[in-house]
């Protein structure tokens, strides 16, 4: 079965599932019951997390490319085929380590429904896992898809004032990708014959097939990375989502796209991913630079995190399609850290929501004075947010750009003016919430960190520093999958742009063109 | 010991920041100084080993970083020549910052937050020094930033110290858009960022070329351009340079450490320890010279009127750092270095003696409100006369000579005895800034320590009177938990001169300042007077540097035999620039006056820092704004969201039901009912 003698994925969308229904039909009224759907969904989301601390303990670097595979057909060709490589273990990792701290941050937060709340968490954890864990392509649509479905719910049941609106938005757009995806599903299933992903992936389409393919996945995908311009559903879907919401969209939803992009889009299509370069990298281009200026002038905290999440995903688009590898692993670490770093950030706003529920900028001022803990807190993510070395997101986007500046020297170029226009966006963000003197009271009057609150973030900030200073943690189970998915890409890698080239052959420059 | 010197700050860092008021201002104070002083223990036998030839370079691996495909990145720390210097100027400078600090920051509430970053940055300029790769490079060049951008906004509580402290972060991130991409070009030519590999290589490529955003341009120019840019931004040069003035926000030590001695010469330690690699670009190391030249004549022309004491010595710095890259860029790299590590301990010692005197005179930092102050704090006087005269150059050639009198006059001669246009340029303007630095470092001392005392004008000192007079504590001013130590009021050309400025002391006391103060002050006066005569002999020479730096033989012989005049030059000008501050601030002070109405339009150019900053905002800050609101406003709602959501949902047929659905709650089980379906579709689909 696999080197652990028990289906542990299995078992991991199992027990958020057992869990949710728990949650929803365990006697009990009130106040009372709230509570045990609270213990319940911490108790499910830490059993996740250790099951997924096993399966990195025990996945093997450089072993099978797929592991801890399951199998078992259900009807027709559709079957409950699961199993991993290390790109998929590393977004799993993510995901349970992040849906804990989510819960812990609902805790006081959500009065409302406790135990449907918890359920629909523990829900959106579920599809979450399956689509990185499924190998079969129906699978992975309905996981794919499904986990809109609960992500609406904690929009509009828990969400804010324009809940509604919002979660619209978020639906319109969603659905208008998800059905040209579905569409390209079908033509694949029948033109291969299969509908297991490992053998698409090595499946050829014709180059014509490819071309009108990887559009319909691409509308799919650009919705959720979120690419500009179909990004707007982000920041509202954000602003109305509450903290715990939030931080799973950015935290994780976010990461489903440049997992399909991974793998679905490159090693499918991969000459029609050459052929539309230019198109990804125009609009990463474009959301550089125009989603960093309107963060600039947001006046909404989360609104301001939402913007910059926009110019950091258009950082892995740009390393998905550099076709090479710092470019790939850059985009993969980008993901994990942003994960991370956004997560935070959004937890550091939901701390200050809950005290003084507003998530105007203005409101605030001064927490260094009152909240030095916090402010401390809130820094070394904003210091994380905008790429500084040593913190989670320097590898990811460091490697990301260079792997950009091979393909592209203009595309570098603006890639790069993100260092800037990042550190403008958050630095000034920060000090007008935490610097200045203290000019309104009621955030003047409210007080630090408890010690739910310090459970949350102090095991993000450790997260955040390990993968700064060690990320060869988390370079080295993807480091043969990647190595797996250039081989399949290279042949249609674009001519190197013929923008780098070193013309006096030295047999340095020969070697760099290749990369 | 290598791993201890470069760890113990970060270890004292984290010590006195995560304990902080549970570990208490004592330990902390303690743990940071004794950190430092141990790692300075420890780094000056490796540089004597350097300068008796017995200690080689040599690399000590600590942990992998970042490892994708060619490029291959380790914690590493590599020790050469090169990097001793770096460490005996970092570690004995922040040793004795330390130190002062305890007096500096006594009375400050926040001590162990202060000690914790002043160590962090230390660990990040020693990592910055000892970097192998230019990765690691990189990191400890982003981490003294973080650590310039926390110190500079220190005093969180004042607006200006936060403005300045994002000003400094993204100022310099400018300059890192330009370092990072020269790393990205430097791995695409050599499939590496190993800097030894790097330096080996590069002679290879010269003449070669590469495409760059469409154009055919010359490789190694390229990257040394694109590093060089990281370089201006860190070294505050002539373009990147409006962040370093505003820095003063920060309190004085960390002017003295950071912003004099150490950080901001980052980017001169680039360059040299970049050197082949420069070497292979005559167009780069011109863009060097000139640059460098045009920031020394600039920051010496503004800090001749700047009234704010630690203005004109920022202003110093970045004139100084002028003269570095200058050397640079005429080849002179051991000249280069040599400068940067006289230089950091007379400015050092410059700027701890402005804190003195500054705190003295209850935070007053307006020259113009001090005057006669030589009698009241004589130690923060000589010292200070030992700082001026090594920053002015005095001394006799073959006798003796402070600090700046070797290392200022090798970089003279040597942008001379390049021989090219480039290089008589950068030696005029060197000559004339020279004359300018004699003239406003004078100036600083006459106007402080000389003439009447002009104290009772000082709000500052009113406001101690004031205090005193009510006793110190019945209406709770918090004056010295936060000092009102601004990068100065900006300056305005119709401020009063000090003619107009009511005499008197108010019978206001200047505290003298404590021992903890006064013990650094001396160590590093030591310093600006003998560094330079002795160590001249190493930084000049070859041998010292075993090959860590380029090294011209040539140039080095024709700047020994410059014809005498020429060598005079600086010395000259260097007079003529003290007789004109006496003539002016103590002869007849109502000279300056006449000449700021005579010459109205130079005055307030100078005044105004030749109007960067107003530019800066018109050009970049304002439209960034204008143009963020714009995009946001008519881009995402006015156009993506008219057209895209708001619009469809309008035009479909059945529109004005489904929203109104939609209001009502309902949209869930659409988006269930259409997800259900679409789902047996596929089922469907692909079991028939």
């Amino acid at each position: 079965m696999n080197q652990l003698g028990f289906p542990i994925l299995s078992i991991m969308l199992a027990v958020p599932l057992v869990a949710a229904l728990w949650c929803l039909f365990a006697p009990g009224e009130g106040e009372a019951k709230a509570r045990s759907a609270r213990v319940t969904a911490l108790a499910a989301s830490l059993i996740d997390l250790v099951l997924g601390g096993v399966l990195w303990a025990n996945y093997e670097v450089g072993g099978a490319r797929w592991q801890f595979i399951e199998r078992a057909d259900v009807f027709g060709r559709f079957s409950w085929a699961l199993g991993i490589d290390g790109i998929a273990l590393m977004l799993i990792v993510l995901t349970v380590f992040l849906v804990p701290l989510c819960i812990l941050a609902s805790w006081t937060s959500i009065q409302k429904r406790v135990p449907e709340y918890m359920a629909v968490f523990l829900l959106t954890e579920l599809l979450m896992l399956g689509v990185f864990v499924a190998q079969d392509l129906f699978l992975f649509y309905i996981m794919f898809e499904g986990g809109l479905i609960p992500m609406y719910m904690i929009i509009g049941i828990w969400g804010g004032a324009r809940r509604i609106y919002a979660s619209y938005k978020f639906f319109l757009y969603t659905l208008l990708g998800s059905v040209l995806m579905l569409i390209a599903m079908l033509y694949m299933a029948q033109t291969a014959g299969t509908t297991f992903i490992p053998t698409l992936m090595a499946f050829n389409f014709s180059s014509q097939a490819q071309l009108w393919l990887f559009l319909a996945f691409f509308a799919s995908f650009a919705v959720k990375m979120p690419m500009w311009p179909v990004h707007t559903w982000l920041p509202d879907a954000h602003v109305e989502a509450p903290t715990a919401g939030s931080v799973i969209l950015a935290g994780v939803m976010l990461k489903l796209a440049g997992y399909g992009f991974i793998r679905f889009s490159l090693p499918m299509f991969p000459e029609a991913s050459a052929h539309y370069m230019w198109l990804i990298f125009a609009l990463s281009m474009i959301a550089t630079v125009y989603t960093s200026l309107v963060a600039l002038v947001q006046k909404d905290m989360k609104k301001l995190i939402a913007y910059s999440s926009v110019a950091h995903m258009a950082l892995v688009t740009f390393g998905l399609f550099a076709f090479n590898r710092q470019g790939i692993e850059g985009a993969m670490m980008v993901m994990l850290g942003h994960g991370l770093v956004s997560s935070a950030l959004f937890l550091c706003v939901g701390v200050v929501y809950d005290r003084l529920h507003t998530r105007e900028i203005a409101r605030y001022g001064g927490l260094a004075t009152n909240m030095p803990a916090y402010a401390t807190f809130f820094l070394f993510f904003t210091m994380a947010s905008v790429g500084l070395p040593g913190l989670s997101n320097f590898p990811g986007e460091f490697l990301s750009m260079m792997g950009t500046y091979e393909i592209s020297s203009w595309a570098a170029f603006i890639a790069v003016t993100g260092i800037i226009t990042g550190a403008a966006y958050m630095l000034y963000l920060y000090r007008r919430i935490c610097f200045g003197p203290q000019t309104n009271a009621d955030a003047a009057a409210m007080s630090d960190l408890d010690k739910r609150e310090w459970l949350v973030l102090a095991p993000l900030a450790a997260a955040v520093l390990w993968m700064g200073v060690y990320p060869e943690s988390f370079l080295s189970p993807m480091r043969a999958d990647v190595g797996a998915l250039l081989e399949r890409i290279h042949p249609a890698a674009p001519a190197s742009d013929a923008a780098l080239t070193v013309p006096h052959a030295a047999p340095a420059a020969a070697v760099a063109g290749e990369r | 010991m290598i791993q201890l010197l470069v760890f113990l700050p970060l270890f004292a860092a984290a010590v006195a920041g995560l304990g902080n008021r549970m570990i208490g201002n004592t330990a902390a104070k303690l743990v940071t100084t004794g950190a430092l002083f141990a790692s300075c223990a420890i780094a000056w036998p490796i540089f004597i080993g350097f300068l008796t030839g017995t200690n080689h370079a040599y690399v000590a691996p600590v942990l992998t970083f970042i490892h994708s495909g060619d490029l291959q990145v380790d914690w590493a720390l590599r020790v050469d020549a090169l990097t001793a210097v770096m460490l005996v100027v970092v570690t004995s400078v922040s040793a004795l910052v330390h130190l002062y600090s305890w007096g500096y920051m006594g009375e400050d509430p926040d001590q162990p937050r202060f000690f914790a970053y002043l160590s962090l940055f230390t660990f990040a300029m020693l990592m910055l020094v000892t970097a192998d790769s230019l990765v690691q490079m990189f990191f400890g060049w982003e981490g003294v930033g973080l650590a310039s951008y926390l110190l500079i906004g220190f005093w969180y509580q004042k607006p200006s110290a936060g403005a300045a402290a994002i000003k400094a972060f993204v100022v310099n991130r400018v300059g890192d858009f330009g370092f990072s991409l020269g790393i990205f070009g430097t791995f695409l030519v050599f499939g590496t960022t190993s800097i030894p590999a790097i330096l080996h290589a590069a002679p290879g490529m010269a003449g070669s070329t590469i495409g760059f955003l469409g154009y055919r341009v010359d490789t190694m120019t390229l990257l040394c351009l694109l590093l060089f840019i990281g370089a201006m931004g860190k070294s505050a040069q002539l373009g990147l340079h409006t962040w370093l003035p505003d820095a003063m926000e920060g309190p004085t030590p960390v002017s003295a450490l950071i912003h004099a001695a150490t950080m901001v010469t980052a980017g001169v330690f680039m360059v040299c320890r970049l050197s082949p690699m420069f070497e292979t670009s005559h167009v780069a190391l011109e863009v060097v010279t000139v640059i460098g030249a045009l920031t020394c004549f600039f920051a010496a022309t503004v800090g001749t009127t700047q009234t704010d004491i630690k203005r004109v010595i920022a202003y110093s710095t970045c004139s100084q750092l002028g003269y570095m890259f200058f050397a640079a860029g005429s080849g002179a790299f051991g000249a280069a270095m040599f400068h940067l590590f006289t230089h950091a301990f007379f400015k050092a010692l410059l700027f701890l003696s402005a804190g003195s005197v500054i705190h003295s005179m209850h935070h007053e930092q307006d020259m113009r409100f001090y005057g006669g102050l030589r009698k009241h704090i004589p130690l923060t006087f000589w010292v200070m006369i030992a700082g001026t005269l090594a920053i002015t150059g005095v001394g006799v050639a073959g006798v003796f000579g402070f600090a700046g009198f070797y290392s200022k006059d090798a970089i003279i001669e040597a942008a001379y005895a390049t021989g090219t246009q480039v290089g008589g340029f950068a030696w005029f303007m060197g000559v004339f800034a020279a004359g300018l630095t004699s003239f406003y470092s004078w100036r600083l001392i006459f106007l402080t320590f000389f003439g009447e005392p002009r104290w009772a004008a000082s709000e500052h000192i009113q406001h101690a009177m004031h205090d005193h007079g009510h006793g110190h504590d019945d209406h709770g001013h918090d004056d010295h938990h936060a000092p009102d130590e601004t990068a100065g009021h900006e300056p305005r050309p119709e401020g009063r001169s000090i003619n107009e400025i009511a005499h008197g002391t108010l019978g206001y006391h200047p505290h003298a300042a404590p021992w903890v103060m006064k013990l650094p002050l001396l160590a590093l006066a030591v310093g600006a007077v003998f560094a330079g005569w002795a160590f001249a002999h190493y930084f000049l020479e070859a041998e010292f540097w075993q090959g860590a730096v380029a090294y011209s033989a040539e140039l080095h012989e024709k700047a020994e035999h410059l014809p005498t005049l020429l060598g005079l030059a600086p010395t000259i000008v260097m007079l003529i620039g003290l007789a004109i501050a006496y003539w002016g601030y103590i002869v007849d002070t109502t000279i300056p006056d006449r000449f700021a109405r005579t010459f109205r339009g130079l005055y307030v150019f100078l005044l105004k820092k030749w109007y960067f900053d107003e530019l800066y905002d018109f050009l970049f800050v304002r439209p960034a704004f204008a143009i963020g609101r714009f995009l946001w406003k008519q881009g995402d709602e006015g156009t993506i969201d008219r057209f895209g959501p708001d619009g469809i949902s309008k035009l479909m047929v059945v529109g004005n039901r489904f929203m109104a659905r939609a209001q009502s709650g309902y949209v869930y089980s659409y988006a269930l009912v259409m997800l259900l379906g679409l789902a047996g579709l596929a089922t469907w689909a692909v079991t028939r």
